[in-house]
């Protein structure tokens, strides 16, 4: 038996029988729609368990956590140690350093290019030695299960295009996510939540925080059956979802019940496969009406998991209450969970700002990663932590003893990532002295990409929508897989 | 009625329609095997969740290069072997007669193809290939023949390779109507041309929807918005003959088939009322909104209608109005971003207007040819940036402030809306509007190609100036070098593509899938068309009779086609799941705009009001405030009009780019980044939670409740019958009406056990009778919402 067919056997065939298990009306409906409505329709739990849907090779990770750090971090205040900035404070950039790279409009005008270091300590940890800073305490702990890549760079030098390139792969938009293509490719593993699922955040930072915009998390030209869906704290925590006043659950069911008897006379009567695929959706949104709810309640998480993930877990809405929310919903096999927390862009007031912004996500970043790993999880889980762009080792706007800002950097920044077949304590990729130039294994944002598909189990060029006559892919016409950190 | 026959010419397109429709199909085929082993998806290249396609069981008798060849060297083969110079492998093209026919080979000494001797042809031997370095497509392309396409394309070398232009690129020919075995079933000439088609495949046209279901659909395809009660009673009980014709007459005259035509125009024209990026500042471009739905309403003809949007400015002695409408190619996102390199993002909305006109008038995509040649379609990069350079002479910013309203633009007072542009519907609480529109006022500026299509790598060497694609039409010297020739350009009579385009767009709204169902493609990797000579016979009329759109939307209502019903046998379903052969109506899903409108119209909660600044009905709370800067002032946050603005038709909705209103999203409006002339049909979850939850739908269904309770007159049976009717436009059957009965009673008296709602529960309890019924038959008529029927139309 070849190792595809294990790993289906293994996986698939357990959840399967689980699965046919769900709740009211899952086997009925999954042997009432009609073949024909799946092309454009639902996708049943028959057809995804089928072992072609999209794997092109035995995957290591099941599912993904990208943690997405909006506005660009600091790297050289976090993991990229330059005491070099630190001694030349003050001077400029060197032109050869710089080699006519292009600004953006906000330090374009500048007529010089101070350097400045970072104002926070750092150190080597763990047996990996890998550099952490002070920001960054419980990070530091755990960098033993951390890949760490130091040498991303992008092409993009503002926001917007920039985001939009890490999770569409094109800098324009119009493109699916990221986490649209792996629904797409490779379905669901769970029949009751989204495969896609979203969580905001917003840091303290900064107040006024670069924004976000649905669309990043939006299906492009794909299915709308792949787009990501937003889970928000409150009393809704995804839109439409709570039965409106004077509708019990009891009523929701009886509704559901007649809807269902009269809409299949009409199937009978008109022969539109349609309708069975439209009485399997509103048997899924009623499995969500229970499953979101349940998912979100953090009630029964014990004292202590709140402890490993901070005070700030507690309140709904917050960085590490989406970590805690992720965990809960890599649990239950949601293939692709993407967090985005606004605020990094420390353009000026840096050292303040970033402290505390660190603060947002250092106990509970690391804290998710244990968790996950405590619960045998991490190992087919792909945690990503990074954001668009890095930031210059040239001050923005005034330099005093204490105070600096970083511009947007384009050329070198750090990512890490965890579990999901990449190499535990490790760092790959090297910047030069200046912390502007990669000098080795330089780390393109389609190669993050190929590397994260290469990882669930896709051929990067050969998972392709056509759209218009043009086959598109995640990568676009490039990248690699970084066969460098997988184990 | 009055149609002529020319039996001769029936000759020359019959070989169109002896294709079996299957073959159409085959074009796309993909090898899909389900043994329980691994199998790579995307083997050629297909999408996952692609329609499925059966393998025809024979080769066609007849070989033809455009329904059966084409299509396959282009999807396999002009990657590397197509127009794009900059890829071309080996020497050898197969896009063009030339190239394809020509010696390749160092010596010359051999031919991809060799016609007639397919022992000969290295095409075929190629294909063929045991050896995994040589095989064609190669393996690292990710793309692969099936057997059954191999077999084609010998038998086409075969029978001697015979060549034809692309279909799309040759003008319409005048076509006389087929002869078919029963004329009586026509009523126009559409039916001639599906009927024929049908005889073809055997098959027969469905019989008559029934009047209620005919009707519905009529109201919806028109004015997006369901017949009331006594439009019903009165088409259910005239029964003189022009009964139906008097209704699509009075429709065509409402000014709600404006509002419904322009709802589809925002879309191809990425309307919003916000700039779209980052910070996504407030616009204002309602203005042109009010002007579109005007246009639609004055019936303008689709040539002054484009024109005017495409090159209004320029025209002799302009009139305000058709400066206006130039607004059109203002409508593209904008950006604020602080650090943006003005540059940069001014070329992106020249490229942006570039696509979009190619696009939304010629079914191209252009954008392929930014970078590089076309890698499918004749058009060079340098033609690309002969079509970009019409739209370059803008004087323009790249990057914008906060309220400002960014040239060129113009300023319109009250004064100039009471003479002149009577259309726009400005409140009294503004005195005058800031509107975008296009000016050449950047006359110097020059037209460079850009490597790699990026702002700061142009090619100095050479000028562009302004040209189209020649494997089109040629930009000859008659046409003035400007957005002014381009717009005639696009209505000379024999441009292949504009009326075609057209029409194919309009169809795709009446009859659900376009006659090409690529309408956004007509290039080489675009569908072939179902009925091409239909194609070709509405765009040569169209053209004739004077672009006049509310004459080609009656005709094609009239049509038996359009009033077939949509009930379909499994037989039928299976020969034609897709319903490319029209011999039934096809069951189509409202549009996000139509689902809220129903809802609204149906509860008498719809305020019928035209045009004005966009409208913030209920949306779920947060939603802006979750992903914006926290900048005071850049729509922070979304607080829902009260009164009317509440209950306005949802092309009024505002339109923030960023967050769009999500349940439109949800039920498939595309978001409005980007031109789009075609829509997605889902069907999904979210959906089936907006129908069940949405606070306006609720609210929809409380309302018509209480008009039911107040009229003391029914019964029971006499209210669930006018509910149902309302929203479905047709009376319950027996069984169903002791069904939704049931249901009445069952959660009238339902809602004690549940423990998770024990204090709703609690709460109904201690209500009097009048509010239990009220609960009780608002639940009714949420449920009846909620059933298929309520969200289809046909």
């Amino acid at each position: 038996m070849d190792e595809i067919t294990k790993h289906f056997l293994n996986n698939n065939r357990r959840q399967f029988i689980k699965k046919m298990g769900v709740g009211l009306g899952g086997l009925a409906v999954a042997s009432m729609i009609d073949p024909l409505s799946l092309a454009g329709g639902h996708k049943s739990v028959a057809q995804n368990i089928l072992p072609a849907k999209a794997l092109h090779f035995a995957p290591k990770a099941k599912r993904v956590i990208y943690l997405f750090q909006s506005g660009g971090p600091s790297q050289l205040e976090l993991f990229d140690y330059k005491p070099l900035l630190s001694k030349m404070r003050g001077e400029d950039l060197p032109d050869s350093v710089r080699q006519g790279q292009r600004l953006t409009g906000m330090t374009a005008g500048q007529d010089r290019f101070p350097l400045v270091g970072s104002q926070f300590k750092f150190d080597q940890y763990g047996q990996s030695r890998a550099w952490v800073s002070e920001l960054m305490p419980h990070t530091a702990k755990i960098v033993d299960d951390l890949c760490f890549v130091k040498s991303v760079h992008t092409e993009a030098i503002n926001h917007d295009p920039a985001i939009t390139f890490f999770q569409t792969g094109s800098q324009q938009t119009g493109r699916p996510s990221m986490g649209s293509w792996f629904s797409y490719g490779l379905g669901s593993l769970n029949d009751n939540l989204p495969t896609f699922s979203v969580l905001l955040s917003r840091g303290t930072g900064r107040p006024v925080a670069q924004p976000l915009y649905s669309r990043l998390w939006g299906n492009g030209f794909l299915s709308s059956l792949h787009q990501g869906v937003q889970f928000r704290s409150g009393k809704d925590p995804v839109l439409y979802l709570k039965n409106p006043e004077g509708i019990s659950k009891t009523d929701r069911r009886l509704m559901l019940d007649h809807i269902s008897e009269l809409n299949m006379k009409q199937e009978a009567e008109f022969g539109d496969p349609e309708i069975g695929s439209r009485v399997a959706q509103y048997e899924m949104a009623y499995r969500m009406q229970t499953s979101v709810p349940e998912t979100m309640n953090v009630e029964d998480e014990p004292d202590y998991i709140f402890d490993m993930y901070g005070e700030d877990s507690r309140r709904p809405g917050t960085y590490a209450a989406n970590c805690l929310l992720a965990r809960r919903l890599a649990e239950r096999d949601v293939r692709f969970i993407q967090l985005y927390h606004m605020g990094w862009d420390q353009h000026g007031d840096l050292p303040g700002d970033i402290t505390n912004q660190s603060k947002d996500v250092d106990q509970a970043t690391a804290a998710l990663i244990q968790d996950l790993k405590q619960r045998g999880l991490l190992d087919d889980t792909l945690v990503i932590w990074g954001g668009e762009f890095g930031r210059t080792n040239y001050c923005q706007g005034t330099m005093t003893q204490t105070n600096y800002g970083r511009d947007h950097h384009p050329k070198c920044f750090t990512m890490f990532m965890a579990g999901g077949g990449v190499k535990p304590g490790f760092t790959y990729g090297e910047t030069d002295d200046f912390g502007y130039n990669v000098t080795r294994d330089p780390v393109h944002v389609h190669d993050i990409q190929a590397t994260i598909m290469h990882q669930m189990g896709i051929d990067h060029t050969k998972l392709t929508y056509k759209h218009q006559g043009r086959r598109f892919r995640l990568t676009d016409v490039s990248g690699h897989v970084v066969q460098d950190i997988l184990t | 009625m009055k149609i002529k026959f020319n039996s001769k010419s029936t000759i020359s397109w019959l070989p169109y329609f002896a294709i079996p429709f299957i073959i159409l199909l085959a074009v796309k085929y993909s090898t899909k095997s389900y043994k329980n082993e691994y199998v790579a998806i995307n083997q050629s290249g297909s999408n996952v969740d692609s329609e499925e396609i059966i393998t025809p069981a024979k080769l066609p008798d007849s070989v033809d290069f455009i329904f059966h060849i084409k299509p396959i060297l282009s999807d396999r083969c002009f990657l590397c072997h197509g127009p794009d110079e900059g890829t071309r492998e080996g020497g050898l093209r197969l896009d063009t007669q030339e190239g394809a026919f020509a010696a390749i080979g160092k010596n010359l000494d051999k031919h991809a193809i060799v016609p007639g001797n397919p022992e000969n042809s290295q095409l075929i031997s190629r294909i063929n290939e045991t050896d995994s370095e040589k095989i064609m497509p190669p393996t690292s392309s990710n793309l692969t023949l099936t057997e059954y396409e191999k077999k084609l394309l010998n038998k086409w070398i075969e029978q001697g390779a015979q060549w034809k232009e692309h279909w799309a690129f040759e003008p319409p020919k005048p076509i006389s109507l087929p002869k078919i075995h029963n004329p009586d079933w026509a009523t126009n000439e559409i039916d001639y041309f599906i009927s024929k088609r049908l005889e073809l495949e055997g098959l027969e046209p469905s019989h008559e929807a029934k009047k209620e279901k005919l009707i519905r659909k009529l109201y919806f395809d028109l004015t997006g918005l369901p017949p009331s009660i006594e439009d019903l009673d009165a088409f259910l009980s005239d029964t003189s003959s022009n009964a139906y014709e008097k209704v699509v007459d009075r429709l065509l005259e409402s000014t709600a088939y404006g509002e419904r035509m322009a709802a589809n125009w925002l879309d191809l024209s990425r309307y919003g009322d916000t700039h779209g990026y980052q910070e996504d500042y407030e616009r204002t471009m309602w203005p042109w909104r009010d002007w579109v739905i005007s246009a639609f309403n004055r019936n303008i003809p689709y040539d002054e209608f484009v024109t005017w949007q495409i090159a209004g400015d320029l025209l002799p002695n302009s009139t305000l109005e058709q400066i206006v409408a130039t607004g059109f190619n203002r409508n593209h996102k904008i950006t604020q971003e602080g650090g943006v390199i003005d540059e940069e993002y001014r070329v992106e909305y020249v490229m942006d207007r570039t696509s979009t006109t190619a696009k939304a008038f010629l079914g191209l995509t252009m954008e392929c040819a930014r970078c590089h040649d076309h890698k499918y379609d004749p058009i060079s990069q340098k033609e690309f940036f002969g079509f970009y350079s019409f739209f370059n002479k803008v004087n323009e910013k790249g990057v914008i402030e906060f309220k400002e309203i960014p040239e060129p633009k113009i300023e319109i007072t009250q004064k100039e809306i009471d003479q002149t542009l009577a259309f726009i519907n400005m409140p009294d609480s503004i005195s005058k509007l800031g509107l975008m529109v296009m000016r050449d006022d950047a006359a110097d500026r020059k037209t460079y190609l850009l490597n790699r299509g990026v702002y700061d790598a142009p090619n100095k060497e050479e000028e562009i100036i302004p040209h189209t694609p020649k494997s089109v039409l040629p930009f000859t010297d008659q046409y003035p070098k400007n957005r002014l020739g381009l717009a005639q350009w696009l209505f000379k009579e024999d441009n292949p593509l504009t009326a075609r385009v057209a029409v194919n767009r309009m169809w795709q709204q009446i009859f659900g899938v376009g006659i090409v169902s690529t309408s956004d493609d007509f290039g080489n990797q675009g569908a072939l068309p179902s009925h091409p000579e239909l194609l070709d016979w509405l765009a040569i009329t169209f053209r004739e009779e004077g672009w006049d759109m509310k004459k080609l939307y009656k005709r094609m209502v009239l049509s038996s086609t359009y009033r077939q019903t949509s009930k379909v046998s499994s037989e039928l379903l299976r020969r034609d799941p897709y319903n490319k052969l029209l011999a039934r109506s096809s069951r189509s899903k409202l549009t996000s705009e139509m689902i809220r409108d129903n809802m609204l119209a149906v509860s008498d909660l719809l305020v019928k009001k035209i045009g004005g600044p966009s409208v913030k009905p209920y949306q779920p709370e947060g939603l802006w405030e979750e992903t914006s800067s926290g900048v005071e002032g850049l729509l922070l946050k979304y607080i829902p009009d009260t009164g009317e603005n509440g209950f306005r038709r949802s092309l009024y909705t505002f339109w923030k780019r960023t967050v769009p209103p999500p349940a439109m999203l949800i039920f498939d409006s595309p978001t409005r980044d980007l031109c789009e002339v075609k829509r997605q049909k889902t069907s999904t979850p979210l959906q089936a939670l907006v129908m069940m939850n949405d606070p306006q739908l609720m609210e929809a269904s409380k309302n018509l409740a209480n008009k039911v309770l107040n009229n003391t007159s029914m019964n029971e049976a006499d209210r669930i019958k006018y509910i149902f009717r309302k929203i479905t436009s047709r009376f319950p059957e027996e069984q169903e009406i002791n069904r939704l009965q049931n249901y009445l009673h069952e959660t009238r008296n339902n809602s004690t056990d549940d423990n998770q709602d024990h204090d709703i529960a609690k709460k109904a309890e201690a209500q009097n009778t009048t509010s239990k019924d009220l609960r009780a038959y608002t639940n009714l008529i949420s449920l009846i919402f909620n059933l298929d029927e309520s969200i289809i139309k046909g």
